[in-house]
């Protein structure tokens, strides 16, 4: 299978929407050649502004271009997007609902090497929970490209989710993509894997073979978090009786929360977390660190035999 | 420069103070220190510098004012309304549930407020992004910005103030707000920003220094700041916190509380 990282594609969808719309200006912060900002840069130097290693000055300048008409995409990484320049995101973006993209690269533990400090392990839960944000985590590269074709479509601000490390393409090129609504990746009647991002193609694969024992899984994508399809998760806790979520963040306040929330409240069914428990990440290759953190298909396919055995009558 | 000008710019600034005065008693609370201090600064922008259409807030061809000590919001509420942005009366609904006059200011719902701020240290930063836009789309409209001293301790002002001089920015001007208080005391003793003029010096500034209250004065700084070319403009505004309000001035307690109503009295007639 065809393995493109999400940050690659990103660079490519700025390039052509830079053609497209001469009101396309990028940020970066000293990090165009990792989030790949630096095609964009090349393209259209004149709308092409590197902020140096300032991530707060990076989103307000980004809110006054916005402010002023433009439809700016800053990029870095998501630990510093989400982390060093939060009230920045709040207060001179989410709150004035600027139309402003935050494009963050290299998110969760499979930045790899260079260890805890760069590896967000909690930007979900930050902007999942800022008011006015949309909040997009692509699977694969077709995802990501049409992720940012809508991005500039909305009228607002928006959180892009990206990773560093090359993952399996799972679309086709004619993929629609539409925001805010759950897709349905594999019909399953037995239990669902609700995943996100590169969880995605792990879903798939643990839904394969837990085929071939007999349980039949839905997988559904949450390309959106934020505004969460909460229809399509109630109908898969309706349907199946039993959810495991998959994502590369922490258990806390990312997709598993959002799910269980609305699960909670509208038709309780056992909920088991697949993410990075409570703690941050290390050093170490990718594959090393989604098998040591438990983010693997056959941790989803030990996590869908323990749900579905739990009995809550 | 007409000695009429002058004078109608300093009544303005009184019917400004005043303006300040009756937001925040009326509100029972915000920040009347700051907003006095700033009060010529603003009125003439409002009144003779800026290119405005109240009719037209929209007008992508205005000159832009950012706030970015969000907390003088009645300064730049009371000018707005004084020029005809939204109606005189509203001034009074001030802080009040379901106003358009939030405590700080809230872009999306008060015409004529080019930017949300609050969140000290933000609104450099967004005046050097609406200056970008211009240069982009080949406009002439400048930005000003109005910092406040204590507001310049938050480390993003000087990442903004980098920038500005590195994008060659000489569309942007701002006024440093010296009135040398802040909540906790004098700015000297919670934590210096001296010598701050030189400190923008040597970030690449154009720099002047005035008081902050001498209309001739703000006027011609700017007449000599549009005259820079390839760099940003800091006026430094020598100021008194509480300005024209004898009990007010330099007491750091009016830094945030509003007046009684028997001490707005008291001002609205030293205010006159």
């Amino acid at each position: 299978m065809k393995k493109i990282a999400t940050r690659e594609a990103y660079g490519e969808a700025l390039v052509e929407l830079g053609k497209e719309n001469p009101d396309v200006v990028v940020l970066d912060a000293d990090l165009a050649k990792s989030t790949k900002t630096i095609d964009f840069g090349k393209q259209y130097p004149h709308r092409f502004f590197d902020m140096g290693v300032a991530e707060q000055n990076m989103l307000g300048t980004a809110a006054g271009l916005a402010a002023a008409g433009k439809i700016p995409f800053c990029s870095t990484f998501a630990v510093f997007a989400t982390g060093r320049a939060f009230d920045q995101l709040r207060n001179s973006i989410a709150y004035p609902r600027l139309n402003v993209k935050i494009c963050a690269s290299h998110a969760g533990i499979t930045v790899g090497e260079d260890g805890a400090s760069h590896q967000s392990v909690e930007d979900i839960a930050l902007v999942r929970s800022v008011p006015n944000l949309t909040v997009f985590i692509p699977a694969d590269a077709v995802e990501t490209k049409k992720a940012v074709m809508a991005a500039a479509e909305i009228k607002g601000p928006v959180y892009i989710r990206l990773g560093r490390m090359a993952v399996p393409v799972l679309h086709e090129d004619d993929f629609v993509f539409e925001p805010g609504k759950a897709l349905l990746m594999r019909e399953g009647a037995d239990a669902t894997i609700i995943a996100t991002g590169i969880m995605v193609a792990e879903a798939l694969s643990a839904a394969r073979q837990l085929a071939e024992e007999g349980l039949d899984v839905r997988v559904l994508n949450i390309h959106t978090i934020k505004p969460l399809d909460v229809g399509a998760v109630i109908s898969a806790a309706k349907d199946t009786k039993a959810i495991v979520t998959a994502e590369e963040h922490s258990i806390i306040g990312g997709l598993g929360s959002a799910v269980a929330e609305t699960v909670c409240e509208h038709y309780p069914v056992p909920v088991y977390r697949v993410g990075i428990p409570d703690t941050f990440g290390e050093s170490g290759t990718p594959a090393e660190l989604i098998e040591r953190y438990g983010l693997t298909a056959r941790h989803l396919v030990e996590a869908v035999r323990v749900t579905v055995r739990l009995d809550w009558k | 420069m007409k000695q009429e000008t002058i004078a109608w710019l300093e009544g303005k600034a009184r019917e400004i103070r005043r303006h300040i005065i009756r937001m925040t008693a009326a509100a029972g609370s915000g920040h009347p220190g700051g907003s006095l201090s700033a009060a010529d600064i603003v009125a003439a922008l409002y009144f003779h510098i800026l290119r405005l259409n109240p009719n037209w807030p929209a007008w992508p061809g205005r000159d832009r004012f950012v706030l970015s000590k969000g907390h003088a919001a009645p300064v730049l509420y009371a000018a707005l309304a004084e020029r005809g942005f939204f109606p005189v009366e509203e001034l009074l609904t001030l802080r009040k549930l379901g106003s358009r006059l939030q405590g700080h200011p809230d872009m999306k719902v008060l015409p004529g407020v080019e930017m949300s701020t609050g969140s000290l240290g933000q609104g450099l930063s967004a005046a050097n992004g609406m200056a970008l836009a211009a240069r982009l789309d080949g406009r002439d409209y400048r930005v000003f910005v109005l910092l406040g001293d204590g507001e310049t301790q938050e480390g993003m002002v000087w990442e903004a103030a980098m920038a500005a001089a590195h994008y060659k920015l000489d569309n942007v001007t701002a006024f440093l707000d010296h009135n040398g208080l802040q909540i906790d005391g004098p700015v000297r003793e919670v934590m210096s920003v001296e010598p701050a003029a030189d400190k923008w010096k040597a970030f690449g500034w154009d720099v002047q220094v005035i008081d902050g209250h001498d209309a001739a004065q703000i006027l011609r700084a700017v007449e000599t700041a549009r005259q820079v070319e390839g760099r940003p403009q800091m006026i430094v505004a020598e100021t008194v916190k509480g300005k024209g309000v004898s009990f007010m001035e330099n007491q750091v307690d009016w830094h945030g509380k509003a007046p009684k109503p028997e001490e707005a009295e008291k001002a609205l007639a030293e205010l006159g």
